[in-house]
């Protein structure tokens, strides 16, 4: 039986779907994942200006976004809190050997640079995009990370693990470097994640997994209108320059979304559509559900417009990268904005571990 | 700036912006005309009188001071004792008076709660808000924006660690009704109403009890 709510989402999306056929023939291939790149790449040259970026809905995302292939027939139904699975609360967590591994897990999720700093470029946090310590309904919860994988992911054209996607969170969304199979890290990461899906089915459509699908916006994403919605609604705490807050001790209170301390531009939240969904279901923080999916996507466009880290898969040239990687409407990356190419910031810099004194 | 103050502060062979804080210093220790001096009440480093409930003002950002002085003269935040200390205070005034109280370091030993069986009792319930929150319903953590241990992220979110627990719970209340501005945004009230009476006297023991180190 269909909820009102999935009901309206369906209809949505076939509405899109026709609109798409008609009006975005690229775009609508990114409804379905990624997978129509390949034969698209001579489209590269072709794509939009930036106030003109496409914007197709998406189906609910993994831990940065990618969706796996389970998903690629089929949207997610809408979720919504009541109806998420419930990981099991804290007071439970196991005690012994197992239990120390789960709350280091824990501990890397929340404290990200200063937990493995080893492995971190940036100072977010997991938690930056992954609320309440990865248990959050529709904000990507680590449980329903979990239950999706292995899984065929078209951004690395293979069946990635669970692990092997952990890795991909360091390498681009904490610009840092993945760290090595079964290191201490990832371990604890995989053991907290276990111990959240505990009781939860193997399922990559698990309700409130990833962020809530989001119905095409009626507009273009408009980067001047993205632009008035950051200085109402994001300003106050990312700050005009986008670098977020930190505390004296270089804690970031406030994850920086753009420029040199933020996720690099292979991660998933650069995508707009990813980026669009997150903000739809849980920003401002605190003030849950006062944009409309317009301002989303408008401000997601925004926010993507901005120079950050190198894509680490770069291939000499921002042309190629773009070509291999970003040759989507999807990504601002290789686009021009105010006069800027953006990803034009030459190779990637070397890896050098971010260092914190205290939170 | 009053003549006496920069006389004052070249005495003293002071920079121009210290005699600024000596000017501040004079009306947080003798007063300013009508106002009284603050000390009175804030005691005397600023560190607030718990059983009161005055509120700690050492090291509580200049910004956010300078705010409150304002909003209590034009009236926008309620207070029958601060409306006509902030409306005897002229805006150059608030401005050297924020910024003494922002230069003095935060007091080094928790405030004594004002309920202390309570704070024991509720204490669980106070710390889970203030650094998890209950993102069931959507409530972030008190820290998410107050920054770690609660010590403050300038200019638009104060320090709540060492301050009155009494002060905290009748901000919180008064979030609630509505008889402070809801702040930037909106924020405070509507975190403010997701909260019930006895969460709202945790969360203020909570921060009462955390020491208000200063980060600086």
């Amino acid at each position: 039986m269909m909820t009102a709510q999935q009901r309206l989402y369906v209809g949505g999306a076939l509405g899109v779907l026709l609109a798409g056929v008609g009006l975005y023939a690229n775009g609508v291939f990114d409804f379905f994942g990624m997978q129509a790149i390949g034969e698209r790449r001579t489209g590269a040259q072709k794509i939009a200006a930036p106030e003109a970026a496409a914007s197709t809905p998406r189906a609910p995302t993994d831990l940065a976004g990618d969706p796996p292939s389970a998903e690629l027939t089929a949207p997610a139904a809408m979720s919504g809190a009541s109806a998420a699975f419930m990981p099991p609360p804290e007071s439970e967590l196991p005690t012994g050997e197992f239990g120390d591994v789960i709350r280091r897990g824990r501990e890397i999720f929340i404290d990200t640079p200063r937990a493995a700093p080893a492995y971190v470029g940036n100072s977010l946090r997991c938690v930056s995009c992954h609320l309440d310590a990865g248990r959050l309904a529709d904000s990507s919860p680590l449980w329903g990370a979990f239950v999706s994988y292995p899984a065929y992911r078209s951004k690395t054209k293979s069946v990635s693990t669970f692990q092997q996607r952990l890795q991909g969170c360091f390498e681009y969304s904490m610009n840092g470097r993945a760290p090595p199979s079964n290191a201490p890290e990832l371990v604890a990461l995989e053991s907290y994640a276990y111990w959240l899906a505990s009781g939860a089915p193997l399922d990559p459509k698990i309700a409130g997994r990833g962020y809530p699908a989001l119905a095409a916006p009626t507009e273009k994403p408009d980067f001047a209108r993205g632009e008035k919605v950051y200085a109402e609604n994001c300003i106050l705490c990312h700050g005009a320059d986008g670098a977020g807050q930190r505390t004296p001790g270089g804690y970031a209170v406030f994850p920086a979304l753009w420029g040199p301390d933020s996720f690099n531009w292979g991660a998933g939240m650069g995508r707009i559509s990813t980026a669009a969904t997150f903000i739809k279901a849980n920003m401002p923080l605190g003030l849950p559900g006062t944009l409309t999916g317009q301002q989303a996507w408008d401000v997601a466009l925004y926010m993507n417009s901005h120079e950050r880290p190198q894509d680490p898969r770069y291939t000499g040239s921002v042309q190629g990268t773009q070509h291999d990687f970003h040759a989507t409407e999807d990504s601002m990356y290789g686009r021009e904005v105010a006069g800027k190419v953006l990803g034009a910031s030459g190779p990637p810099k070397p890896f050098k571990p971010l260092k914190l004194s205290r939170p | 700036m009053t003549a006496v103050g920069h006389i004052f502060g070249l005495g003293l062979g002071l920079v121009l912006s210290a005699s600024c804080h000596a000017d501040g210093a004079a009306i947080a220790n003798t007063g300013a005309g009508a106002a009284p001096p603050c000390q009175t009440c804030h005691g005397p480093a600023g560190e607030g009188v718990a059983q009161t409930g005055f509120p700690r003002l050492a090291s509580l950002g200049a910004t956010y001071l300078q705010r409150q002085l304002a909003a209590f003269a034009d009236g926008t935040r309620v207070s029958d004792v601060m409306m006509p200390i902030a409306r005897a205070l002229s805006v150059a005034d608030r401005a050297e008076v924020s910024a003494y109280y922002a230069a003095l370091p935060a007091p080094a030993a928790a405030l004594p709660s004002a309920a202390p069986a309570a704070a024991t009792a509720s204490a669980p319930v106070g710390a889970t808000l203030a650094t998890r929150g209950r993102w069931a319903d959507k409530l972030p953590a008190c820290e998410q924006c107050h920054g770690p241990g609660g010590r403050g992220v300038d200019p638009d979110f104060p320090a709540l660690a060492g301050q009155s627990a009494t002060y905290l719970f009748n901000q919180l209340r008064a979030w609630q009704t509505g008889a402070r501005p809801p702040g930037p945004m909106g924020l405070m009230a509507a975190v403010a109403k997701k909260l019930s009476e006895a969460e709202v006297r945790a969360v203020a023991d909570h921060y009462a009890s955390v020491p208000a180190k200063d980060d600086r």
